[in-house]
């Protein structure tokens, strides 16, 4: 039984304009111990999909599926407190910017323990305990400090370290991470990635990794979905992704990365509509 | 050439730094030192993580802010705004192009008015002139010339960013420093933007000063690559020097940390982690 199980997931916005499609009836699979990486580019719905399956988007926003299983239990249809009590212990979720994620009027320590106490019901004495544990394990070598320091006072790279522990504190089956590093320096990026890679092997969690960073997804993912315009182009594991992409929007992808360049000029993708390329395939 | 666009000699920059209440505090060296030289019609890319000093140093070549100390000179001229401000023939050889194309035009000001007023400010062309001038560089930069009238919110990111490089080429500059001009775009946005970069480049002989911490990008298009760390440019010089024999030792960690997507190395990971699960 795959841990994650999401079949023909549709999201749609009212608008001023009628509804907007802002995902297509996608599915996606995630097994445990897995690096699911979803690739693709603004406006592909990569993130919406992931924020529908936390429960995170605005009322304007209408999700529908057929299916949405988590470890064979139905998200959908389950009741709230049932789903609020997976949602944030079992699923968890890190985003983009660390800083902005953080509450900036509470300390590292108090959000952290904060999850530790609503869903393992920790005493003030042993969450805190467990609070260091997790920030040295994240990399945060002092801990006990830190627990009392602000988000403002930590780099970039501490407050998604942080919220790396914050998101490993009950233990996850899945952890899901939207563009983790999008916002990061290189050698700081790549610091995030192995923790991140590091804690799921070391706790055999699914990780899906949202990005548009081609490079990320070589570096990390073990199986791929790309999106474009809120469909799937193509599912694909990494090594047959990058050897023998199936769909035209995925060659062109990779043909418009730099380093793939062969002449003076990139190859552009502009103008080409790909969903209909993708339905004469 | 003997001529060089821009050259540095050993720029320094301290900002004051706040002390206490009896003693003032150390200033901080944001630059120690920078030197460089760049030809007519080069790309010199400057790399570097947040806080190293290249954003400082893009205010100064573009005459924003003051060197504290070293010589700057823009097509021969020295020029140190702390002594004696620019003129204005100066400065509209130096234009720049920032980063996030949703925060660097005016949502207020039309199209049109976005490129017309460097013409406005800085020449004494008649209305009519600068109308047909903003037009003829919409169409250089590929936009369409019935955006004239449109406002910066009816246009995507990569349109944004087309019309924030046709505002720079208004003044027909020498030298275009491009702060992080692409990293907010998606991919395929950005190879548009890179092309249309490298055609303006070769019409009109233009020097780019390109601001990145993309290696990919920096090698795709840079001439020249200066590293920096620090306040420091811990490597300076040709980029297929720079790329086959890094010699500082942050320079290499940044080439390793870059990840790379191509399938020798994820065949190296996949065959890497195989032998660590066994």
């Amino acid at each position: 039984m795959p841990l994650l199980e999401i079949e023909n997931l549709s999201v749609s916005f009212d608008t001023a304009a009628g509804p907007f499609i802002a995902l297509d009836k996608v599915s996606y699979r995630c097994d445990s111990g897995e690096v699911l990486a979803i690739v693709g580019e603004s406006g592909s719905g990569k993130s919406v999909a992931m924020l529908a399956l936390m429960g995170l988007l605005p009322s304007s926003a209408t999700v529908t599926a057929d299916r949405m299983e988590f470890e064979g239990r139905d998200l959908l249809r389950m009741p709230d407190a049932e789903r609020r009590r997976i949602i944030g212990k079992d699923i968890t979720m890190i985003f983009q910017e660390p800083i902005d994620s953080l509450n900036p009027c509470f300390t590292i320590g108090f959000q952290i323990e904060e999850v530790l106490r609503t869903h393992l019901g920790l005493k003030p004495a042993d969450s805190r305990k467990r609070a260091i544990e997790l920030l040295a394990s994240v990399g945060i070598k002092d801990g006990a400090k830190r627990l009392s320091s602000f988000p403002h006072q930590l780099s970039g790279g501490q407050c998604q370290r942080a919220m790396i522990a914050m998101a490993t504190a009950c233990r996850p089956k899945l952890l899901i991470a939207d563009e983790p590093t999008t916002a990061l320096d290189v050698t700081i990026q790549k610091q995030i990635l192995d923790l991140l890679t590091a804690l799921q092997q070391d706790y055999g969690m699914g990780l899906i990794l949202i990005t548009h960073d081609m490079g990320v997804v070589a570096e990390t993912a073990d199986r791929v979905v790309v999106q474009y315009q809120g469909h799937k182009m193509e599912e694909a594991d990494i090594l047959s992704l990058f050897e023998k992409p199936k769909s035209a929007y995925t060659r062109a992808l990779l043909s418009a990365l730099p380093e793939n360049a062969t002449g003076d000029r990139l190859p552009t993708i502009a103008g080409v509509d790909f969903l209909s390329e993708g339905a004469k395939a | 050439m003997s001529n060089p666009v821009l050259e540095a000699r050993n720029i320094v920059r301290d900002y004051p730094a706040s002390g206490n209440m009896f003693s003032r505090g150390e200033p901080v060296r944001a630059l120690k030192g920078i030197s460089f030289t760049l030809d007519r019609g080069r790309t010199l890319a400057i790399v570097g993580e947040s806080g190293c000093g290249k954003s400082t140093l893009a205010r100064i070549l573009t005459m924003i802010d003051r060197q504290t100390e070293g010589e700057l000179y823009i097509d021969g001229q020295p020029i140190d705004i702390a002594k004696a401000p620019a003129t204005k023939a100066q400065r509209r050889m130096v234009q720049m192009v920032f980063q996030n194309p949703y925060g660097s035009l005016n949502p207020r000001q039309k199209i049109g008015d976005v490129l017309g007023e460097p013409l406005k400010i800085n020449t004494r062309l008649s209305a009519a002139e600068r109308r047909d001038r903003a037009y003829a560089m919409l169409e250089k930069v590929g936009m369409d010339p019935r955006h004239y009238n449109r406002y910066p919110h009816m246009f995507s990111g990569g349109q944004r960013q087309r019309i924030a490089v046709a505002r720079a080429l208004m003044l027909n500059p020498e030298l275009l420093v491009l702060d992080e001009p692409v990293s907010a775009l998606d991919l395929s946005v950005q190879a548009q933007i890179l092309n249309l970069l490298a055609d303006l480049q070769d019409e009109f002989n233009l020097t780019y000063v390109f601001i990145s911490h993309d290696l990919s990008v920096v090698r795709y298009i840079a001439d020249e690559v200066m590293v920096m760390y620090f306040g420091e440019a811990v490597e300076y010089g040709a980029r297929e020097e720079v790329f086959a024999d890094p010699k500082h030792s942050y320079t290499r960690t940044l080439f390793a940390a870059t990840p790379r997507a191509d399938v020798e190395s994820i065949r190296t990971r996949l065959a890497a982690r195989e032998t660590a699960t066994v």
